[in-house]
Formats: C-alpha cells, structure tokens, sequence
C-alpha cells in the first residue's frame, strides 16, 4: 500500500505502522507457443463461431451524431446511409421547420435488422448549430452532452451491483458537415472540430458535394486536409490509435487521399441504364449517389457501416471513454494534486 | 444556453424496416476479427486427488504433452500451481492456462484442503478488481486469469461422492463454473456406470451443489446441451498413446482384455466432454464468469470495503460523494499514521538526546574525578619531593658538621702530636 513515500528511521516501529503488503496472487508463468495443427484437431476456432453467435443474440448499439448548418442536407444524408427514414425529420417529431434559438439535442431511436443482426441505432440531430448571428460557443452544449453520455456509463459502470449490459448511449461517430464553399474550413467549423476531435471521433464530410466539379472538388479537399493537419484537429481514424502496420497503412490511404468525403445525399430512386438508383434529378442529368465517379457516398458508408464500425465504437470505449473517466477520477475530491504515483495508489486502493 | 434532449424509451423504438443493403450484417466480422488478432484468454482449473489423472486428460483434450512431473503424495498442504501455454489452430490464436491442485486429498487432516484453491480463484478475481479500479487502466489489453472452468475430478469409488469432494464443491459452486467429471473411467463397468452416475447427481442436488448449467436459450446449442447435460458427470479416460484399431491409429489405452478407445463414444464420454468444453461452450464459460461469478465477487468486495449504492434512507449515493468519502477517509488514515510516526519520532528524539545528555554528564564527572586524581596524587609526590630534600639538606648539613668535627678533631690530633714532639726534644 505505502510504496516508499515515507522513510523509516527504525525498521522495528515502522511494522507496526505500516500494514502488511497484500499477497502477490499466483500468476502464471510465461505462455510456452505450442502449434496444434501437428497434433490433431481440437477445435478451438469454434470460438469464433460461438462469439459470432452471442453478439447476433445480443445486438449492437450505435449512436452517430450529425453536426451542420442548417441545409446542408445531414437528414437527407442520414436516411440514405441507413436506407430508411432514421432522422429527426422524418420521424415525425417536430414538424415546424423554424430554425431554433439556441442548439438543441434530438436524439431519436430506432431498430433495424438486416441478414439477422439486430441493431438499435440512435441518430442525434443539432438543430440550430451555426444558425445563429452569434454562434461564439455553441460547440459547448454539444460537448456538454457528449460528456454527460460518458457520465451516465461511468455512473452506471460504478454501481456495485450493476447491470449486466450497460446501455450505451455514448456518441460513438459524429458527421461534421463542412459546406461546400470550394474556397476552405470557416472558423466556426475550426473552433468546433478543436474542442471536440479530443472527446469524440469526428468524420468531416463535405455536404452537397454535387455543386464542385472533379477539379474544384480534389482542390478543396487537398485544403481542408491542410488546415485540418496546421490546426492540429485529428479527425477519425487517428494516427495515433492504428493497431499494426496494416491498419496503418489502410488508414492512411484513407486520411490522405478520400477524406473528408465528398457526399451528395438522396432517398428518392430513379430509373438509370434499366436499373433503380438512389439520386438527383437536374436538368443537366441525374447524379446517382451510389455511384462512385459522381460522389463518395458509397466510400462513406463502407467505411463507417462496413468496415469501421466496430472500431468506432471501441475508439470511443478505450480511449475517449478512458480519458474521460481517468480524468474524472482524478478531479473527484478537489484535493491539491499529490505526486502521481501516491494519488494512483489511493485510488487504486478504494 | 439551454438544450434539452429527447431520447425514447425502448419501448417507443420503432421497428423500421430498410429499404436497400445497408450493410451492418458484417458487424459480427468485424467484432470477431478484432478479438482474434488479439487472442483469446482461455483458464481450467483441475481440481483432484493426486494420481488421479489430470494431467493425462489435459494432454488429451489439447493433443499436445504439457511438460509436467508426476506429484508426490508427500505435500504437506494443498498448493495450486499454473501454467500458461499459447495454442494456435488456423488463424486463432488460445492462451491458454491450466491451473492443478497439487496434493489434494493427501493429507491426514483434510479440513482446510479448499482453502488454496478459493484463495487462488479470489486472486484472479482481485487481480481484475484491481485493474477495473484503476485511474489508468487498460482492460482491452488485459490478460484475463480468471479461472473460467473447474474440471472437478471423482474418483471412480462406484458408490457415491467423498465427503471432501461434498465439501469442496459447495464452496466452489459460487465462484466458478464446476464441471464434474468421472475420472479413470474404465475401472467402472457400464451398468454400475449408470448407478453411478445417478447416485452423484442426486448427491449434488440434495447438497444444494450448484454445477454448471449448459446453456440452452439459443436455438442452435440448446438441443446439443440439453442432450449431452443427460449424461453428467462425464466418465471419461484420458491417453496420450496410440494404438492400432483397425487400420488407423487412435488414442486408446491397451488391456490384457481389450482396448479402451478414448474417442469412442460407447467407451467413455471423453467425445462429449470436449464437444460440452470447447467446441460448443467455451464462449459461454467465458461469458458466466465473467457477469456471473466476477459480478458476485466484485459485489461482495466493494460492500465489504464500505461502498454503498444507496444510504440506509434509500437516497442514492452520487459516484463523487462516495469517491469522495472514501478518499477523505483514507487521507484522514494516512495523516493519522504521519502524525503518529512523527511523534514517535519526536518520542525517540527526545529519548536519544537524554540518553547521551546522561552520558555525557558521566563523561564530565569522571573527567573531573581523574583530575581531582591526578592532582591529588601530584601533591603527593610534591610532598614527598620537599620531604626528601628537606632530609637531603639535613644530611648534607649533617655531613657539613660532620666534617667540621673531624677536621677539627684533626687539627687538635696534629697540635697534640706537635705538642709531643716538642716534649721530646
């Protein structure tokens, strides 16, 4: 319990101050490598199986979180991501289209299947980001409510006798929707991704992307990375989080050559070429969403649906989470801070 | 700035059917492919008398010979001893980690034979405690020793479960997820076999011994548990030799009367007890212990440390009230203990520096006692050096008046001679 931090002048007076160390519980020794193959089948990659069987059962949660101006089509581009009527708009909640006062939080709920998994997907809108003539902080009741997410799991996760799923409601992928100006990032969108990129993982998307064309489009991509890199803002997936060498170099293809992706947004079909294909009907021609030389809609949703979800999540559990906790732990008491290794073992001792 | 939020209960979720191929059915891919690039954790613990074929069954079950030396039946204490091994078969990756009990059963006096092994289970339990109390923790990377499964090896008697083996059980049950199991198998012949089997499990039930239950919620594995759960405990043998049956080689212990094949079912349920361990359960055992038995524990501790979800008027705590608490109390404790080391300190101080003012008060009256000595004894030798020339002057003066006396004597010697001498003439 006592590591060191007091000297002792007498050996003897000291043991009766200083409690017994607590037993070392057995630890094993050192894993010797054993290869099975030679040997005979076991089955011990049936666990794979029995895994996959038990997350079908329980189902997952995901919570994403879409921040922008008002009419940069971040509804629009929900429903089409989850191929049905997810956002605010359309689940027939506010109906009014006035633009709110302040920021607001919706989140709304819902419950989707496909191929026999179960997903309970929760979309939270921010009506009224950026609307304002005075938008100084209106960043904060975003963060506020992010952190208040982390609360409510620490609060849960801390209870002695607790649940056997702790629901989830923390914000595992935030949407920040940049307009598509073709010049660069405004300061709002700066402010906004500096103070949240440190508690939540934050995908830029440029919204409307159907107003640049291919040449305008590679340009301000290529700018916003820069502003984004000069500023420090790391955006999903960070650099510092790759796993090995594989997911580093997957992730760097993506960061420095498809993000922030260029979206266009639509759930209306149109017939093109004999086939039925999500788009936008202009005079000038129909823009498929789906397809990838006319936006990157497609390369959005694999990578945050097909690929990435898990790790989105287990970002924010590790690490955002983490952080969050361990520097709530730490605060708790409003103690002057003592050396670190005495205050960790305080803790760790309660 | 004002915000409010508006979340619906799950029971106002609604249900929304897609209209296209989203694409989230790869979830569960991609959760697995995470866990298996880092590995599963996977702990039995083997609790038995010695010699009763433990390490035999392990060797078997995994195919493998893990290095180990038979143990003497002279330990004194029952003492538990584990050891980690990494498995790999296609592309996942098993660490996995036997636990023995050495020298159960041994000894004369069997009372406290237990006692290591739910010491060593609490442990692992700590050990995680421990890691989820931390400010600075890293879980997702942890290598998890808690115990999953406990083989409970019987001794093939044919009548009924010791008393020891009663006893155990029930302070394991829970715990730890127990697997009772029939070792040594083919000493029993089928029909007492079935007796047997009967005569244990309604030992256990009567006892209120609560065994692992093999789950059966989910459509796919419940038919192959509710099946195989008929026939616990399993009868198994265990055989690392090979044999000819036939035309191939199987693992099979050889008799002047037959051969018991291990993988034949009609033989002993060694086929199902791997089947029940590992191909179909092993994510569950993981999974119990884990809500189940870690839970209890981490319930137990925490009540028993003072925390409280709710005060005795059923208000609940806040999580910073009782942090705070207790981290107030602990300071509290901890400037206790400072102030009683330092006035102990003072204490010694003051001890120490009286001790050497007495020595050195000692120091100065033998100083002055040797002086006075030594000064003493110099007007000693003073005195006697007056005395002795006080007699030497007195001798030489008596040596002066001496020697006046015989000059005289001498001169008045001479006159009269003299004076003789002029008589005669």
């Amino acid at each position: 319990m006592f590591k060191g931090s007091v000297e002792s002048k007498n050996e003897a007076a000291m043991s009766e101050l200083v409690p017994e160390p607590r037993q070392k519980p057995v630890v094993p020794m050192k894993p010797v490598g054993i290869n099975t193959s030679l040997l005979g089948y076991i089955g011990i990659d049936t666990i794979i199986e029995q895994m996959r069987k038990k997350t079908m059962k329980t189902g997952f949660d995901f919570n994403i979180m879409v921040v922008g101006q008002s009419g940069l089509g971040k509804s629009t581009l929900v429903n089409t991501l989850f191929k049905s009527q997810v956002s605010r708009k359309s689940s027939g909640w506010n109906r009014e289209e006035k633009i709110p006062k302040t920021v607001e939080i919706k989140a709304i709920g819902h419950v989707i299947e496909e191929g026999g998994v179960k997903m309970k997907l929760t979309v939270i809108d921010t009506p009224g980001f950026g609307d304002q003539i005075n938008n100084e902080n209106c960043w904060e009741p975003i963060e506020k409510y992010i952190n208040e997410q982390y609360e409510k799991f620490l609060k849960e996760e801390v209870n002695i006798a607790r649940k056997k799923r702790i629901p989830d409601t923390r914000v595992h992928c935030c949407l920040y929707f940049i307009s598509p100006t073709g010049h660069s990032l405004r300061p709002l969108d700066l402010e906004f991704m500096k103070h949240l990129s440190k508690v939540v993982n934050i995908i830029p998307v440029i919204a409307k992307a159907d107003t640049m064309t291919l040449e305008e489009k590679t340009e301000f991509k290529q700018r916003v990375r820069k502003e984004l890199e000069v500023n420090g803002i790391e955006f999903y997936p960070q650099k510092e989080f790759d796993e090995d060498l594989e997911d580093k170099t997957e992730n760097d293809k993506i960061r420095q050559e498809s993000m922030p992706f260029a979206v266009v947004g639509s759930d209306k079909e149109y017939q093109v070429n004999g086939k039925r294909v999500l788009g936008r009907k202009t005079p000038w021609g129909i823009i498929e969403v789906e397809n990838l030389n006319h936006c990157e809609f497609a390369l959005l949703r694999d990578f945050v649906i097909r690929t990435h979800l898990q790790d989105l999540k287990e970002v924010t559990h590790n690490i955002h989470y983490e952080t969050y906790r361990a520097k709530r732990l730490n605060d708790n008491g409003g103690l002057p801070p003592m050396t670190v290794e005495t205050e960790e073992n305080h803790e760790s001792n309660l | 700035m004002l915000f409010f939020w508006f979340l619906q209960n799950n029971d106002d979720l609604r249900n929304l059917s897609l209209s296209g191929h989203v694409g989230f059915d790869s979830l569960p891919d991609q959760l697995v492919n995470k866990s298996t690039s880092q590995g599963f954790c996977f702990n039995i613990l083997c609790v038995g008398e010695t010699g009763i074929g433990k390490s035999t069954l392990m060797d078997t079950l995994f195919n493998t010979k893990f290095e180990s030396e038979p143990a003497t039946h002279n330990e004194p204490g029952v003492r538990l001893k584990a050891r980690s091994y990494e498995l790999q078969e296609s592309n996942v990756r098993l660490k996995l980690t036997i636990v023995d009990t050495v020298g159960f059963g041994d000894q004369i006096n069997k009372d406290d034979s237990y006692k290591p092994i739910v010491e060593y289970i609490d442990a692992q339990f700590e050990a995680y405690l421990q890691e989820e109390l931390k400010i600075k923790r890293s879980l997702f990377n942890y290598h998890d020793t808690r115990i999953h499964a406990c083989l409970y090896f019987i001794a093939p008697t044919g009548h009924s479960l010791k008393s020891l083996d009663l006893v155990t059980m029930k302070k394991l049950d829970s715990k730890v997820n127990i697997i009772p199991i029939i070792a040594k198998a083919d000493t029993i012949a089928k029909n007492e076999l079935h007796k047997f089997k009967s005569k244990i499990m309604s030992e256990l039930v009567s006892n209120g011994v609560q065994i692992y239950q093999f789950p059966t919620d989910e459509e796919t594995v419940a038919e192959i548990n509710a099946t195989m759960s008929v026939h616990l405990p399993f009868a198994v043998v265990g055989s690392t030799e090979e044999v000819k049956i036939g035309n191939k080689m199987a693992k099979a212990r050889q008799y002047p009367w037959g051969v018991v094949q291990v993988e034949n079912e009609n033989h002993c349920d060694f086929v199902k007890l791997r089947e029940m361990l590992i191909r179909v359960n092993m994510e569950d055992l993981r999974e119990q212990t884990h809500t189940r038995h870690y839970e209890l524990y981490r319930r137990c501790k925490l009540e028993e440390m003072g925390f409280k979800d709710t005060d005795p008027d059923s208000k609940p705590f806040s999580l910073q009230e009782t942090y705070e608490a207790k981290r107030n109390e602990f300071l509290g404790e901890l400037q206790k203990k400072e102030d009683e080391m330092r006035q102990m300190f003072v204490m010694r101080v003051k001890e120490k520096e009286a001790e050497l003012k007495e020595a050195e008060k000692d120091l100065h009256e033998k100083f002055d006692h040797l002086k006075r000595t030594h000064q003493e004894e110099k007007k000693k030798v003073e005195d006697k050096k007056k005395e002795l020339e006080e007699e030497l002057s007195n001798f030489q003066k008596k040596k002066a008046a001496a020697q006046l006396l015989q000059s005289q004597a001498q001169q008045a010697g001479s006159q009269q001679t003299k004076k003789d001498k002029d008589k005669k003439k």
